[in-house]
């Protein structure tokens, strides 16, 4: 089974963000990238699936050179082989094309990629790529199980959640449920050194437009201070949430 | 030319979302002086939707899956202006296959309305609410996607038509099964949300949490590890990983405030924190706070609130 897994270079979650002075990107000064945490959960997934059915896994990432060191996790966690697409991620549509045209090029049975971002949160790639190619897609996926060239794939719905039957190959937008917290391979020693000689090829991106621009980027406005409320009086509560907060 | 909205329908009815969706459908067409068509399932009684802004409601056989709705919108939107979809768990999926389909511009985690109609800007959150970005949509189709609850219904009266269409959408896969739990508020739309963490101790302690949030009308969530250990479902896990929710109050028992947490929670508009602990760092991000013991605190509040509920 050949697998792609679709990473993305993000902040920690931990990370104080702040933008540039002109406001117009994030200012990366101190700020730690890692895998984006719900394409962890699909490398896992895509470890286990390997062990029971065979095949290569495949981690691909669109960006500039300063994505590698995230790249090389993801080698030294277990994949097999890495491609960075050389382009700035100007927008979901340049890198859903950008993906498009790795996926067109190369045979994979499934293509497992994160149900969103936690940097832009955009939840836009996978769907895109998913309507380019006519693939079958499972958004926040947190279930799958192959046999053979189907697959049955569970996505959280509101309230509640919905199976699929798909024939593969199919997309999935995957999130926790896909493997356990607990279950999240992290790199060891000899994965750290295998990595440093598994390929990791470069590729030179198609031209591609974006249709969306980010114009500009501020911080939320700072919360006024808390009230607090005696723990013996809850009508208080009650009143400000009715009066004065109008929430009840 | 026209607006075009989506309108999702739950049992038998609409979300409240495709309320919001075609409300703000409406005042973005009035922007533009042209009109709203709202495309819906054929099986719903489409009157309720003219009240919030649609000028023309398009009934259709709705595929059954994000996909192939993605495709069916696509067929309507050769001349339309923009396009309106809720981000609802469907709606995640339909905006962007959309916007491939069609060589769109997409805003999703919109929470404003167009600031400006030429070029089309709106605000959007990032950065898991450690950001608003301003996003220009430059392409040929412009499309919002909006986080439910963050706009608000107006009702502005559309005029009044309904027709039927047959468009195909091709699912590409079967659905096999389907759990909706049903009567429970869904959290990503839910007005208001009781939450609980780690400092409940155990899961046999849920029940005042239940109570207050049946009080309320609230959906109940919880923090990640209470949702790790098995003490409530992975679909009530919210923050950063999790759900992100943004309803008009947030009430947090015993849950410390970590920043993956507050990343899902902050946009909330009201939030009150009960936790025995001053220092903890969820009275940061409050509105309100109470430092007491949530065995004595909630019990309590429960009582408050059914008197405030049968005065009221
Ligand atoms: C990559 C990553 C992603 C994460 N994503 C998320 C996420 O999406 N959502 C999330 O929630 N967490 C997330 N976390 C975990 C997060 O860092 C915290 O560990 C978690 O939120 C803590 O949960 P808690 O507040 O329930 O538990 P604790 O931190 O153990 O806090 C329990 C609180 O209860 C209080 N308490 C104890 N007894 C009582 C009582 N009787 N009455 C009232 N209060 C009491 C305590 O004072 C304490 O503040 C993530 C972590 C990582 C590393
Ligand atoms: N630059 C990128 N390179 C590779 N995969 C990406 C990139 N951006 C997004 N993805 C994939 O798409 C998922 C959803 O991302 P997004 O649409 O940006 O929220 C991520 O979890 C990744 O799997």
């Amino acid at each position: 089974m050949n697998i792609l897994v679709c990473i993305s270079h993000v902040p920690d979650t931990t990370a104080k963000i702040n933008f540039t002075a002109d406001g117009k990107a994030l200012d990366p000064n101190g700020v730690q990238f890692v895998i984006n945490p719900y394409d962890e959960f699909g490398l896992t997934k895509a470890l286990h699936l390997k062990e029971a059915h065979g095949g290569t896994i495949t981690v691909i990432n669109v960006g500039l050179a300063e994505t590698e060191p995230t790249l090389r996790k993801a080698l030294a966690i277990g994949a097999d082989k890495a491609v960075r697409i050389n382009a700035i991620p100007e927008d979901a549509i340049t890198v859903a094309k950008e993906l498009k045209n790795h996926i067109k090029a190369n045979s994979y049975d499934l293509i497992i990629c994160g149900q969103e971002s936690i940097d832009y949160n955009g939840q836009q790639v996978p769907a895109m790529v998913a309507a380019m190619l006519k693939l079958p897609f499972s958004n926040a996926c947190v279930g799958l199980t192959i046999n053979d060239n189907t697959a049955l794939a569970t996505s959280e719905i509101d309230g509640g959640h919905a199976t699929f039957q798909a024939n593969l190959p199919m997309i999935i937008g995957g999130k926790k449920g896909l493997v356990e917290e607990k279950d999240l391979r992290i790199p060891n020693m000899r994965g750290i050194m295998s990595a440093r000689t598994k390929p990791l090829e470069l590729v030179e991106p198609s031209i591609i437009d974006g249709t969306t621009n980010a114009l500009h980027f501020e911080k939320p406005a700072p919360k006024a201070a808390v009230k607090m409320v005696e723990a013996g009086n809850v009508e208080e509560l009650v009143r400000l949430l009715h009066e004065e907060a109008k929430a009840i | 030319m026209s607006v075009l909205v989506f309108v999702e329908d739950w049992n038998g009815s609409f979300k409240k979302a495709s309320f919001e969706a075609t409300s703000y459908a409406k005042r973005w067409a009035n922007m533009m002086d042209t009109q709203v068509i709202a495309v819906t399932n054929n099986s719903v009684s489409s009157s309720a939707l003219h009240s919030y802004g649609a000028d023309h409601v398009l009934q259709i056989i709705l595929a059954k899956t994000g996909m192939g709705i993605a495709e069916q919108l696509g067929t309507l939107c050769s001349d339309v202006d923009g396009v309106v979809v809720a981000g609802t768990a469907l709606g995640k999926t339909i905006a962007p296959a959309l916007a491939a389909l069609n060589n769109g511009s997409l805003s999703t985690n919109t929470i404003s309305l167009p600031l400006s109609i030429a070029p089309i800007e709106v605000k959007r959150g990032a950065f898991s609410s450690k950001g608003i970005e301003t996003i220009v949509l430059n392409g040929e189709l412009p499309i919002i996607s909006f986080v439910p609850n963050s706009i608000g219904i107006e009702e502005i009266a559309g005029n009044g038509e309904t027709s039927a269409k047959d468009v195909s959408g091709d699912d590409l896969m079967e659905i096999t099964e389907v759990n909706v739990a049903s009567g429970k508020v869904a959290l990503p739309e839910a007005d208001a949300v009781v939450s609980a963490g780690r400092g409940l101790k155990s899961p046999d302690n849920w029940g005042m949490i239940e109570e207050l949030a049946n009080v309320l009308g609230a959906a109940t969530a919880c923090s990640k590890p209470v949702s790790d250990i098995g003490w409530r479902p992975h679909s009530e896990h919210v923050g950063q990983t999790g759900i992100q929710v943004n309803p008009n109050l947030y009430i947090a028992i015993g849950i410390s405030g970590a920043i993956q947490h507050l990343a899902g929670v902050s946009a909330s508009k009201t939030i009150v924190v009960v936790n025995t602990d001053p220092e903890a760092p969820f009275f940061k991000a409050a509105d309100y706070g109470i430092v007491g013991d949530a065995f004595e605190v909630i019990p309590k509040l429960v009582d408050a609130l059914r008197a405030f509920k049968a005065a009221s």
